[in-house]
C-alpha cells in the first residue's frame, strides 16, 4: 500500500490498489488477462497507438468536449459551477472514450470480435458503435429485464450490427450480464476481446479503463485553467462502476481539489457495502450476511450495480475521495432543474451528481466554491422513463 | 502432505481410477442422502458445491441448482450442519467461489471445512496469484487447496499450478463453464502437460457427462469429476435411487 500522497498511479504488478483490485478469475481467463495487460502496457506507451486513439476520439468521438459555465444555476446556488460536457461526445456519454481505446487495442491484439455487458444499453451502444467503425464483430450481453426496459437501445445496437443476447440468469440485470459475458469469454478468448464498460473487473481493466477515461480530467483541467480556474474546489461525478468519475478525478487527483463520487442510494457500495470478491476484483460490494451478492436498485440502470471499481474503494479508504448517495426521489427533480435552468437534459445517472450539488450548496459545499460537475451523459435515453414517472406523480 | 493427497495417492497406487461426483449442497432437503447414494455406488470422493449467487464458472444447470439451494436458505453453516448427518469414509471436497470464504473469514472457513469433514477445497475464481492467504489458512487446518489447469494455461503456469495444487490437480477438459458436452475435449492433452511436470494425481472435469466419456477420460488420467449431468438428474426430481444408478453406471464404465 502506498503511504505517499500520490494518487491514481498504476496499481501494483498484480493489479492492487491498496487491498482492493487484483485478478480473481478462473484459470481459463488468466492467460487472456495477462495478454491484455501486456498489450495495454505496450500500446499505451506507443505514440502511434495513443496518437491514433486521440485522432479517432477527435474525428469520430467529438472530442474535446467543452466545459460549460452553468451561469444561472451558479447564481441560484451561490456557487461557481462548470460542467464537463461528456453528454456531447458521440453516443451521448463518456462511454465512447473507453470503447474507442479498447476496440483499437482489440485490433492491435489481432482479435476480430468484441463482447460487452450492458445495463441500460449505453455501454452496449458505445461498443456496437466503435465495433462498427473498426470493422469488428460485436455481441452484447444484456439482462432480460433491461432488454425490455431499454428496447430502443437494443434496436440501436442491432442497427449498428451488434447481436444482443438477453441474459436470463440470476437477477437478469447488469450484474448477471457481466457474469454471462465472463462465461462466454471463456469459450472464445482466442479471437474475442471482452470490452468491459467500467473501471471494474480483473486487472488490468480497472486501470486500463481509468487511463482511457482520464482524457476527461486532462481536458477539463486545461479548459478550466483557460477560464481562469487554477484548481476547482470540488469535482463531482456520479458513480456506477466509476469510470466517468475515475476519468475526471484523474485530472485532479494530486491537487487539493475535493473529489466527490455520488452513488445511487440503492446501489451504494461505499455507503452500504463491505469488502468482497466479485467479477474478478476485490472491492466494496453489496452483500448479505453470508456473502451472497445483493441486487442494486436504482431509477437509473447505469448505476444499478452492487459494486464499485476497486480504485474507488481504495480512494474511499484512503480518504482521497469522498462518496455520498442520492435517492431516486431527488434525481428527477435534479434532472428538471438542470433542464430548466441550463438547457441541458442530463442522463439520470448524471442527475445524481446534480442532485448532490443542489442539496449541499451552502452546506458541504461552502458558498462561493468553484465546482466542476462531470456531465457524464445526456438524458435522451431516459426521457420516456421520466415522462412516466412525472405522469404518475401528477 | 495433506491427508487428502495421501489418500488419493494411495487410491491411485491401488490401481483404482477416482470417480468424483459433484453435488450442490441444499438443492433438496435430502441432498445428503444423494451423497450417500453416490458413495454406495462407488464414488471415491465427493465434491460439495457451496451455492453462491454469482457462479461465474458455471453453466445453466449448476446455476439453477445454486439458485434453488439459496432460495431454500442454504448457507455455509447450514450445509455443514447437514453434513454432520453423513456417515461416509470417502473424502469430501468443498467447491465454491472465493467470496463465500472471504466473507466468512479465511481462517474460520478453513477451520469450518475441517470440522465438517471437508478435507479439500476448489475455488475456481481464486488463481494462484491471489491465493497466498487462503493457502496459509488451509495449511493450518489440513485442507488441501485444489487448483485448476485450463486448456489455455501456458507451460510456465501449468508448472507453478501443478506444484501448488494439493490433493489433486483439476484438469479442465475444455474452454467452457460447467455443463454437458459431447466429447472429452482437450482433457488428455492438459493431463499430459501436467504429468510432464508433476506426479500429483490429476483428474479431468468440465463437461464429462456420459459413462463413455468418463471411461475415455479416466484412461488418460487418474480420475474424473462429474457435475452437471448428475445435478440435472436431481433438478429433474431424481431421488437417491436415481443417483445410485447414475453413479453406478459411471463406476462400471470406468472399471471396465
Ligand atoms: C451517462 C452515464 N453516466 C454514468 C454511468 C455510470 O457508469 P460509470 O460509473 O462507469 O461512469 C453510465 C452507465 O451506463 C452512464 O450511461
Amino acid at each position: 500500500m502506498t503511504d505517499s500522497k500520490v494518487f491514481m498511479t498504476p496499481p501494483d504488478e498484480r493489479g492492487h490498489f491498496g487491498t482492493f483490485g487484483g485478478r480473481f478469475v478462473p484459470e481459463a481467463l488468466m492467460p487472456a488477462c495477462l495478454e491484455l495487460e501486456t498489450a495495454f502496457v505496450e500500446a499505451w506507451s506507443d505514440s502511434h497507438f495513443t496518437d491514433e486513439y486521440r485522432k479517432v476520439l477527435h474525428e469520430f468521438g467529438g472530442r474535446p468536449t467543452p466545459v460549460t459555465p452553468l451561469h444561472r444555476l451558479s447564481e441560484q446556488l451561490g456557487l461557481r459551477i462548470f460542467a464537463k460536457r461528456e453528454d456531447l461526445a458521440h453516443t451521448g456519454s463518456h462511454k465512447i472514450n473507453n470503447v474507442i481505446g479498447q476496440t483499437l487495442l482489440t485490433k492491435r491484439m489481432g482479435k476480430t470480435r468484441v463482447i460487452a455487458e450492458t445495463g441500460a444499453g449505453q455501454h452496449g451502444v458505445a461498443t456496437a458503435t466503435a465495433a462498427a467503425r473498426m470493422g469488428l464483430e460485436c455481441t452484447v450481453y444484456m439482462g432480460e429485464i433491461d432488454t425490455e426496459r431499454q428496447a430502443l437501445n437494443v434496436f440501436r445496437m442491432e442497427l449498428l450490427g451488434a447481436t444482443v443476447v438477453p441474459v436470463t440468469s440470476g437477477s437478469r440485470t447488469l450484474k448477471d450480464a457481466v457474469n454471462e459475458a465472463m462465461r462466454e469469454w471463456v469459450t472464445c478468448v482466442q479471437d474475442t476481446h471482452y470490452c468491459l464498460g467500467s473501471v471494474m473487473g480483473p486487472h488490468p481493466f480497472p486501470w486500463m479503463v481509468r487511463e482511457m477515461q482520464s482524457i476527461i480530467g486532462t481536458e477539463a483541467s486545461q479548459q478550466l485553467q483557460q477560464l481562469g480556474v487554477e484548481e476547482p474546489d470540488l469535482v463531482v461525478a456520479c458513480v456506477g462502476g466509476g469510470s466517468n468519475a475515475a476519468g475526471v478525478f484523474a485530472g485532479f487527483a494530486n491537487s487539493s481539489t475535493r473529489l466527490i463520487g455520488i452513488e445511487a442510494a440503492g446501489g451504494s457500495a461505499v455507503g452500504k457495502g463491505s469488502p468482497g470478491v466479485l467479477h474478478g476484483m476485490r472491492s466494496l460490494l453489496l452483500q448479505d450476511e453470508f456473502g451472497q451478492i445483493e441486487e442494486a436498485f436504482s431509477i437509473s440502470a447505469g448505476l444499478d450495480y452492487p459494486g464499485i471499481g476497486p480504485e474507488h474503494a481504495y480512494l474511499a479508504a484512503s480518504g482521497r475521495a469522498e462518496y455520498f448517495a442520492i435517492g431516486d426521489e431527488d434525481v428527477i427533480n435534479a434532472l428538471q432543474v438542470l433542464s430548466l435552468t441550463e438547457g441541458i437534459i442530463p442522463a439520470l445517472e448524471t442527475a445524481h451528481a446534480v442532485a448532490w450539488i443542489l442539496q449541499e450548496a451552502g452546506k458541504q459545499i461552502p458558498l462561493g466554491s468553484t465546482v466542476l460537475l462531470n456531465l457524464s451523459g445526456r438524458g435522451d435515453k431516459d426521457v420516456a422513463q421520466v415522462r412516466e414517472i412525472l405522469r404518475a406523480q401528477s | 502432505m495433506k491427508s487428502l493427497e495421501t489418500y488419493l495417492r494411495a487410491l491411485r497406487a491401488s490401481g483404482r481410477k477416482a470417480l468424483v461426483p459433484y453435488f450442490v449442497a441444499g438443492v433438496t432437503p435430502h441432498w445428503v442422502q444423494h451423497v450417500e447414494a453416490a458413495v454406495h455406488a462407488g464414488a471415491d470422493a465427493i465434491e460439495i458445491g457451496i451455492p453462491f449467487s454469482d457462479p461465474m464458472m458455471d453453466g445453466v444447470v449448476i446455476q439453477e441448482a445454486a439458485l434453488r439451494a439459496l432460495q431454500a436458505g442454504t448457507t455455509f453453516d447450514s450445509l455443514c450442519t447437514d453434513l454432520a448427518k453423513l456417515s461416509t469414509s470417502v473424502p469430501l471436497v468443498a467447491m465454491t467461489y472465493f467470496n463465500i470464504f472471504h466473507h466468512y473469514g479465511l481462517e474460520r472457513s478453513a477451520g469450518k471445512l475441517q470440522s465438517s469433514g471437508m478435507s479439500g477445497a476448489i475455488v475456481p475464481d481464486l488463481p494462484l496469484e491471489e491465493a497466498d492467504q487462503w493457502r496459509s489458512a488451509c495449511a493450518a487446518h489440513d485442507v488441501a487447496n485444489i487448483f485448476l489447469v485450463a486448456p489455455s494455461s501456458p507451460a510456465d503456469r501449468i508448472s507453478s499450478i501443478a506444484k501448488a495444487t494439493e490433493g489433486f490437480c483439476y484438469a479442465s477438459a475444455r474452454m467452457a463453464v460447467t455443463g454437458k458436452s459431447n466429447n472429452t475435449g482437450e482433457g488428455a492433452r492438459v493431463v499430459s502437460e501436467i504429468r510432464a511436470v508433476s506426479d500429483v494425481p490429476t483428474y479431468i472435469g468440465i463437461g464429462i457427462s456420459t459413462p463413455e466419456q468418463a471411461r475415455a477420460a479416466s484412461s488418460v488420467s487418474d480420475g474424473v469429476i462429474v457435475g452437471s449431468a448428475l445435478v440435472q438428474i436431481i433438478l429433474n426430481g431424481g431421488g437417491a435411487d436415481d443417483v445410485e444408478s447414475f453413479v453406478g453406471g459411471f463406476r462400471r464404465a470406468i472399471d471396465e
